[in-house]
C-alpha cells in the first residue's frame, strides 16, 4: 500500500546563502540565513515556523537553530540519515507532518561547511565503534574510503554491463556545466567547459575524473513547506508535493551495497520511483523537468532508468539525444547542479525544482513545468518527489 | 659565513675530490660460509646457490658462491670500530664539515654494480676513494653537500668484482618539526584499521592470524559477509564459520588514484571479488598491473603483512 499524502503540503518559500569555498561563518550562521531567506521568500515570520527537518551528519541542532532564528514553539523536528540520501527524506518528513497536523509550517533546511570545514570527500576513518564505523571497516584498511571510489566501483561495472561509455558522463558533466555557467550563484559562473578539458582533467578513481565528480561547498538551503490552506493565503505560488517517498532497499549498505546479486543498479531509487508515481498517479510522461541528484555524474544515469525516463542501459544514448540540456525532452540540473552550483546534499536541488514550478529559474525552459521530479543522492537509502503548481 | 669565507671552505672540501680513503686492502678473513650463512639467515636470502653445497655440486658452477651484495661486508672492521678507527680522508672531510655547522648527516643513497662473482676461499680487496662533492645544495633538512665515496673491490687475483658508491648529506640541521627532533617518535603511517566490536572483532582477529573467514548460519548454513549477529534468512543467532579458499573472480574494480591518504602504498587498486565460496568480498588486487585488471578476471588471495600493523587479505591474478 502506498500512503497518500498527495497536495497534503505546498512549498511556499526558498532560500539559498551565498555559495563559497570558505565561509567564514559557522554552519549555524549558514542555516539562519538560509531559512531567513526562505521565509522571507514566503512573506511569514520566524514564530510561524513550528516544524523543522534536516539531516544527521549535521552540527544545526533544530533548537539552536530555533533560539538563533527567533522560532517560538516547535510541535516536529524529526531528522533523517545517509547523507544527500536524506535531501528530499526531509520533504518526507515535512510533509507528514503538516499532512498529519502534527505541525502547521515546516522549515526543510541544510548548512554545512562543505568545503572550509569537514569536507565528504576526505573519506571515513571510524574513531568510534558503531555499526556503521564497523561497516567502513570492510573497506577502510583496502583504501576505497571516500565517496568517489565507492561509486566509482558501481560505475566500472554498470558500464560493464550496459556498454554505456563516458560519452555519455560527459553530456551529463557538459549540460549540467553549462546550466551552471549562465548561473550567477554557481561556482560555474561565466566559465567555459569543453570535452579536452574533461578528458585531460586529473583521474580520481577511475572511471570517474574531476569533471565527474560534484562542488564541495560552504552554504545552505531552505525550503518552508505548510498546508495548502496557509499557502494559499501567501505571496508565492505554492508548489505542491504531489508525490514524495523514500526508500532503503534490502541488503543495503551505506555507498557500499556490493553483497547484492546484481550490484550494479538502484532498487532503492525504483521502489522511491515506484511509490511516488503510484501517490501522486502521474507517470514519467508527465514530468517536465528535474534536478536529479548529481554528486557523481553516473549517478544521473542511473536515476533516469530507475524513474523510467529510458530502459536499463538506455540512459546513455538518452542523454547524448540532448535530453539533459534546456531544449531536450528533460532539462535537468538547471541551476548547474552540484557538479557546477554547489553541493549543498541536494536541498539546492529541491530550491531548484520549486523555481522550475514557479516558473523562475535563471535556465527556465521555454516550455510549461507542469511538475518537476527532484531527487536525493543514491548508493545510499534515498527516495524523491514529484512538484506541481498548487490548484 | 661571507662569500670569501664560503668559497674559502668549498676550495678546502673540494680539494678532497680524488682523495684516496683507502688503499687496496685485503679483507682479513677470505670469504667464508660461515659469514654467508648468516647473513643469508639475517637477510632472508633462500639463494641455495648461496647457501647449500649439495645443491650447489649439481649447479653449472659447481660450488656456492657469495651472495654479490656482501662484497662490502669481507672489508668490515668488525668490533675494532667501536674503540676508534685511524684518521682517513673521508673522516678528515667529515671533521671539516662539522668544524663549520655542517653536522648533520644522512646517508641517502648506496649503488652497487657486480662485475664477477666470489667464492668461498677466495679473498676480497677493497680500496676507496672520494669520488665527488655536490655544489651547495638547499634540501629539506637544511643547506649542504653530497658527497659520494667509490669503492672498488678485487679477488685474489686481481679481478674486478664490483664496485659501491656511497653517497651522503651533509648539512646544516634547521630548526626542523618535532617530527625530526627525535627518530624515536618518528611514527610511520600506517593503514586505517577497522574499528573491533562485538560482531567483527572474531573476524579481524582470524585475519590477524592469516585467515579469511566466512560466517555461517548454524540453523540454515547461509553464508553471510560481512558478519552481523543474526541471519537475514532464518532470524538465528547461531553462528560458525568457515575458511575461505581465498579463489574468486572480479565483479568490479577501481584504481584509487586522488586523494592519496597517508600509510597505503599506491598504485592502488581495490575490487568486489565473488568468493568461490559464493560471498562477496572487497579487497586488494597486487601483482599485476592496475590497467590490465578486469571484470571477470579470476584472482587468488594470501593474508600478507601489508604495514608495521596490518595483516590484510591481498589478491592476485590467478
Amino acid at each position: 500500500m502506498v500512503a497518500n499524502v498527495k497536495d497534503k503540503a505546498v512549498i511556499v518559500g526558498i532560500g539559498n546563502t551565498t555559495f563559497s569555498k570558505d565561509s567564514g561563518v559557522s554552519e549555524l550562521s549558514l542555516a539562519v540565513q538560509a531559512i531567513k531567506a526562505a521565509i522571507d521568500d514566503a512573506g511569514l515570520k520566524p514564530s510561524d515556523i513550528d516544524g523543522m527537518a534536516t539531516f544527521t551528519m549535521d552540527t544545526n541542532d533544530e533548537i539552536e537553530v530555533a533560539r538563533a532564528l527567533g522560532v517560538g514553539e516547535l510541535t516536529f523536528y524529526g531528522r533523517s540519515h545517509y547523507g544527500g540520501g536524506a535531501a528530499t527524506s526531509c520533504l518526507h518528513q515535512a510533509t507528514m507532518a503538516i499532512a498529519t497536523g502534527m505541525a502547521e509550517t515546516v522549515v526543510v533546511y541544510r548548512a554545512l561547511n562543505g568545503r572550509s570545514g569537514h569536507r565528504f570527500s576526505g573519506g571515513v576513518a571510524g574513531d568510534i565503534t558503531t555499526a556503521d564505523a564497523i561497516h567502513w571497516g570492510w573497506y577502510m584498511p583496502y583504501g576505497l574510503l571516500t565517496p568517489a571510489s565507492w561509486v566509482a566501483m558501481f560505475t566500472q561495472r554498470w558500464m560493464h554491463n550496459t556498454g554505456v561509455t563516458k560519452d555519455a558522463l560527459f553530456e551529463v558533466a557538459h549540460s549540467t556545466r553549462v546550466y551552471g555557467a549562465n548561473n550567477p550563484a554557481a561556482f560555474f559562473y561565466g566559465r567555459e567547459f569543453d570535452r579536452a578539458e574533461y578528458d585531460a582533467a586529473r583521474m580520481i578513481a577511475d572511471p570517474l575524473q574531476l569533471f565527474d565528480c560534484c562542488q564541495e561547498s560552504d552554504g545552505g538551503s531552505a525550503v518552508i513547506v505548510t498546508t495548502p490552506e496557509r499557502a494559499r493565503d501567501l505571496r508565492q505560488p505554492g508548489v505542491s508535493v504531489r508525490g514524495v517517498a523514500q526508500c532503503a532497499a534490502e541488503d543495503q549498505e551505506q555507498m557500499t551495497s556490493f553483497y547484492r546479486e546484481e550490484f550494479a543498479g538502484i532498487p532503492e531509487m525504483e521502489t522511491s520511483a515506484k511509490n511516488v508515481y503510484a501517490m501522486s498517479g502521474l507517470s514519467a510522461d508527465d514530468i517536465d523537468a528535474a534536478v536529479i541528484y548529481d554528486a557523481f555524474s553516473p549517478i544521473v544515469l542511473w536515476q533516469l532508468e530507475a524513474w523510467g525516463f529510458c530502459g536499463f542501459g538506455e540512459s546513455g544514448d538518452f542523454v547524448k539525444d540532448g535530453a539533459l540540456r534546456t531544449d531536450g525532452r528533460l532539462p535537468t540540473n538547471t541551476h548547474g547542479g552540484q557538479l557546477s552550483e554547489a553541493y549543498i546534499h541536494g536541498v539546492n536541488g529541491i530550491v531548484e525544482a520549486t523555481r522550475l514550478v514557479r516558473g523562475s529559474s535563471v535556465n527556465q525552459p521555454a516550455k510549461t513545468v507542469n511538475h518537476a521530479l527532484v531527487t536525493s543522492g543514491v548508493g545510499i537509502p534515498t527516495g524523491g518527489a514529484i512538484l506541481g503548481k498548487m490548484d | 659565513m661571507t662569500t670569501e669565507e664560503l668559497k674559502a671552505f668549498e676550495d678546502e672540501i673540494y680539494a678532497y675530490v680524488g682523495r684516496e680513503v683507502c688503499p687496496p686492502t685485503p679483507a682479513k678473513d677470505d670469504v667464508n660460509v660461515a659469514m654467508i650463512r648468516q647473513w643469508a639467515e639475517i637477510i632472508g636470502d633462500t639463494n641455495p646457490a648461496y647457501t647449500d653445497a649439495d645443491w650447489a655440486a649439481n649447479s653449472a658452477r659447481g660450488h656456492t658462491i657469495a651472495p654479490p651484495a656482501m662484497m662490502y661486508v669481507w672489508g668490515q672492521e668488525g668490533f675494532a670500530v667501536t674503540t676508534g678507527r685511524a684518521p682517513d680522508a673521508q673522516s678528515d672531510l667529515v671533521s671539516l664539515f662539522n668544524e663549520h655547522g655542517y653536522t648533520g648527516v644522512l646517508g641517502t643513497n648506496v649503488k652497487q654494480e657486480y662485475f664477477k662473482e666470489v667464492s668461498p676461499g677466495d679473498n676480497v680487496v677493497m680500496e676507496m676513494t672520494i669520488d665527488n662533492i655536490s655544489e651547495r645544495k638547499t634540501t629539506g633538512r637544511g643547506p649542504g653537500y653530497f658527497f659520494e665515496t667509490l669503492a672498488t673491490f678485487s679477488n685474489q687475483h686481481g679481478e674486478k668484482i664490483g664496485t659501491q658508491r656511497f653517497k651522503v648529506l651533509k648539512f646544516i640541521p634547521q630548526e626542523q618539526p618535532a617530527a625530526v627532533a627525535s627518530e624515536e617518535t618518528l611514527q610511520v603511517p600506517t593503514r586505517i584499521p577497522s574499528p573491533r566490536g562485538h560482531d567483527n572483532k572474531w573476524w579481524w582477529e582470524a585475519c590477524d592470524a592469516g585467515k579469511v573467514l566466512i560466517q555461517r548460519c548454524k540453523s540454515c548454513q547461509t553464508l553471510r559477509h560481512p558478519p552481523r549477529p543474526m541471519c537475514g534468512k532464518c532470524q538465528s543467532m547461531e553462528w560458525d564459520s568457515i575458511e575461505s579458499t581465498l579463489e574468486g573472480e572480479i565483479l568490479s574494480h577501481t584504481q584509487l588514484h586522488h586523494p592519496k591518504i597517508p600509510g597505503y602504498q599506491y598504485p592502488l587498486v581495490c575490487a568486489v571479488i565473488k568468493l568461490s565460496e559464493g560471498t562477496n568480498f572487497v579487497a586488494n588486487i597486487v601483482g599485476c598491473e592496475p590497467s590490465d585488471i578486469h571484470i571477470g578476471m579470476k584472482v587468488k588471495g594470501a593474508v600478507e603483512q601489508v604495514d608495521e600493523k596490518t595483516m590484510l587479505p591481498q589478491f592476485y591474478p590467478a
